[in-house]
């Protein structure tokens, strides 16, 4: 940082280059690099405790005295998320549904079952009164679908021109089962990596209907609650169940290199074996954009232990939720901390973090 | 998914990689001219099935990274200005200036739009007749009849509100250059089978005559690839030179000629400043005279910009084959994708972008 510019604040300490981001850039919230960046060197050290150091999708609390854990102590997953998709309506979904499931879902991915959740809402001046009863019976059937309740909230409006018609922001809460444990430290050598079925649907979806971009397509999100697929693992073979991410924003590609990073293995990926829609793979050509790292909202990773992977990949494939599911690759003690695949001509390549947001190609 | 899937079979790739290593019998370094084939080589992992006598080196066909310097704080100059729409291409967005890139002064409150076609910003001007629509027209033969397009349709429409911040960049020079440099290494081309669609291969048989090597023209899959490699290393080891066409389901010797004539129609050919290479005759296109008006250099009187480099950054010799990334001392230490010292290391088709993210850890 240059003598003359003026500090933030907190500049004094901050390890984030201010110098080379004096501002928010859109990529710090899209899931990749930057994103990751934000969260560890700011807000981590900023609010240092030991639960928000497992960087898991929500935090998991012992329920009678924070986070000291005891055996038999009751335990509760926490999450929150906020949503500013646009455009509000897309194929298969809209901002309502949207904020359900991706809450309750990092409430699933803690191995924990959803009970209820809060709903924040930030209205622009001027929004349509019908739209907004289209965005709440949305959310009132997710909610219902998912078997949780809203059962409190809270409403804001901002000046018209200061939003994008709605924001909403969801908290939701969960039980964990006795001698569950998920943790994104959880992988090791050997063990089996699982995806519910095919990527990258909800990020083409949505990227369908953009102003500017319009394409057709009949591709819809895949958005949907997700616990019923952790709740067959938590029944059939909890012992043998490692990690579960949910890989949104970042895509599968900065999903797995979390993991990698935090369990400190490598991950070895074969990319025939992913699952890939031939109109994601059309849209995914056409734009220069890496399926691996378009975000999805109803897919699910999980890390099983080697011998009883096809047998998680029989109960998932048993659910609708789960019919294409797939093993995609494995956890290597080679390249300890990255992501790797192995390509259809039987190249080897890193998948790294994604840095910045995927821009389309020139030609 | 048909005609993408033939070109991914690992069967035929191996078939290819076989008939490599049986044809290769000493060293030989090709020069693959595209960034969008750098990225394929890279990405599908061919550059680690190859023999270790074969080194490829990466070309100048990236626009992004070889859009000037100055062209780029040109472009932030004018996409600072309250009554302009900046419209471009996604990949030009992260391109660092000196201080800043077209994402920076968006966050600052620049209207930076990207736009999936340069038609879609003839559109913007149109729909904001109190705006001035800006597009940064880059890239090569491959892009610019679109660009030439968009401009002859603004004029056509009598828009008095749409410019372009014209950088178009042509091969057959940039090919000339490299060749007749002296430490140049290239001693087969890759060349890119996209500008080729466009504009045939007329021009580079008198480019392999003079220079006496193997030109193969070639696709973007990675069967493509492999097959140029193959033709190219054949050519080499039997002592030929001259022109192939690996690319025949996309490429004719005339090339695409209504496109062509457009282009003559709106640009003419003028010396072009190539980031981190400087200056190449006869390499770039302007506006013709009679389209002038639709200049944004001169309509926003940004032509007197002017910028250095920065001194660490070697992207000038990786653009000329002369280096590879990770020779770079700042490569993925003072220089990485999130803060970028050059070009090549922004764009999605940069080769020091495609080393960091693919290829920075031996994989076995």
């Amino acid at each position: 940082m240059s003598d003359k510019d003026p500090l933030p604040r907190f500049a004094g300490s901050c390890p984030i280059p201010i110098s080379d981001y004096p501002m928010v850039q859109m990529a710090h919230g899209g899931g990749g690099r930057l994103s990751q960046m934000l969260i560890e060197k700011l807000f981590v050290p900023a609010f240092d405790n030991p639960v928000l150091e497992n960087l898991h999708d929500g935090a998991v609390l012992g329920l009678s005295s924070g986070s000291e854990r005891s055996p038999g102590q009751q335990r509760l997953a926490f999450s929150t998320d906020s949503f500013v998709v646009r455009p509000l309506f897309f194929p298969g979904g809209d901002i309502g549904s949207l904020a359900v499931h991706g809450t309750v879902n990092d409430v699933a991915m803690c191995g924990a079952k959803p009970m209820a959740i809060s709903a924040g809402f930030i209205l622009e001046e001027g929004f349509a009164m019908g739209d907004l009863w289209r965005i709440v019976e949305s959310m009132r059937d997710a909610a219902l679908e998912a078997g949780v309740w809203v059962v409190t909230g809270d409403t804001k409006v901002v000046d018209k021109g200061k939003g994008d018609g709605v924001y909403i922001n969801t908290t939701g809460v969960g039980l964990l089962r006795d001698g569950v444990e998920i943790s994104p430290e959880g992988a090791s050598v050997g063990d089996k990596i699982l995806i519910n079925g095919p990527i990258a649907e909800h990020g083409i979806a949505i990227m369908s209907v953009r102003e500017g971009l319009e394409f057709e397509t009949r591709l819809e999100t895949d958005s949907a609650a997700l616990y019923p697929l952790v709740e067959l693992l938590l029944d059939n073979l909890p012992d043998d169940l490692r990690v579960l991410r949910d890989p949104t924003r970042g895509g599968v590609a900065s999903a797995l290199n979390e993991i990698a990073g935090q369990s400190n293995a490598g991950v070895l990926l074969e990319e025939d074996r992913i699952p890939l829609s031939e109109e994601v793979r059309g849209a995914c050509e056409i734009l220069g954009f890496d399926p691996l790292y378009v975000a999805n909202e109803g897919k699910c990773l999980a890390i099983i232990a080697a011998d009883r992977a096809e047998e998680a990949l029989e109960l998932w494939r048993s659910h609708r939720l789960g019919a294409q599911a797939a093993i995609i690759g494995e956890v290597v003690d080679d390249h300890p901390g990255r992501v790797v695949l192995r390509s259809s001509i039987g190249g080897l390549r890193v998948v790294d973090m994604l840095s910045g947001e995927q821009l389309p190609r020139i030609c | 998914m048909r005609f993408v899937d033939e070109y991914r079979s690992e069967p035929e790739a191996r078939k290819f990689v076989d008939a490599i290593h049986g044809v290769v019998t000493k060293p030989w370094s090709l020069m693959e001219i595209c960034g969008g084939q750098t990225h394929t080589l890279i990405k599908s992992g061919i550059d680690r099935l190859l023999p270790e006598q074969v080194t490829l080196v990466h070309g100048p066909g990236c626009p992004v990274c070889v859009t000037p310097l100055e062209q780029i704080e040109r472009a932030l100059a004018i996409a600072r200005r309250p009554e302009v729409i900046f419209t471009s291409f996604g990949d030009m967005l992260r391109v660092p200036g000196t201080s800043a890139d077209l994402l920076s002064v968006k966050s600052q409150g620049g209207d930076v739009r990207i736009v999936y076609s340069p038609l879609d910003a003839v559109k913007l001007a149109e729909q904001n007749p109190n705006r001035q629509v800006v597009f940064f027209a880059v890239g090569f033969e491959t892009t610019a009849p679109a660009n030439a397009m968009s401009v002859w349709t603004a004029h056509r429409q009598g828009l008095e509100n749409f410019s372009i911040l014209c950088s178009h960049v042509l091969v057959p020079p940039a090919m000339e250059a490299i060749l007749s440099a002296p430490h140049n290494q290239v001693q087969g081309f890759m060349a890119a089978g996209h500008v080729c669609a466009v504009m045939g291969y007329w021009q580079y048989g008198p480019i392999a005559d003079k220079y006496e090597i193997p030109i193969v023209v070639t696709g973007f899959e990675p069967l493509d690839l492999l097959q140029g490699c193959y033709m190219t290393l054949k050519a080499l080891e039997e002592g030929r030179s001259g022109v192939e066409n690996q690319y025949t389901r996309s490429v004719t010797y005339e090339g695409n000629r209504p496109a062509q004539r457009l282009l003559r129609q709106v640009f003419e050919p003028c010396d072009r400043a190539w980031r981190g290479i400087g200056s190449i005759p006869e390499s770039g296109y302007r506006l013709r005279s009679e389209y002038a008006t639709y200049d944004a250099e001169t309509r926003f009187d940004v032509g007197d910009i002017e910028a250095a480099e920065s001194e660490e950054c070697i992207a000038g010799e990786i653009l000329q084959g002369l280096r590879k990334p990770h020779e770079c001392s700042a490569f993925g230490s003072k220089c990485t994708p999130e803060n970028p010292l050059g070009a090549p290391m922004v764009s999605s088709e940069g080769a020091c972008a495609a080393y960091y993210h693919y290829g920075r850890v031996k994989v076995s």
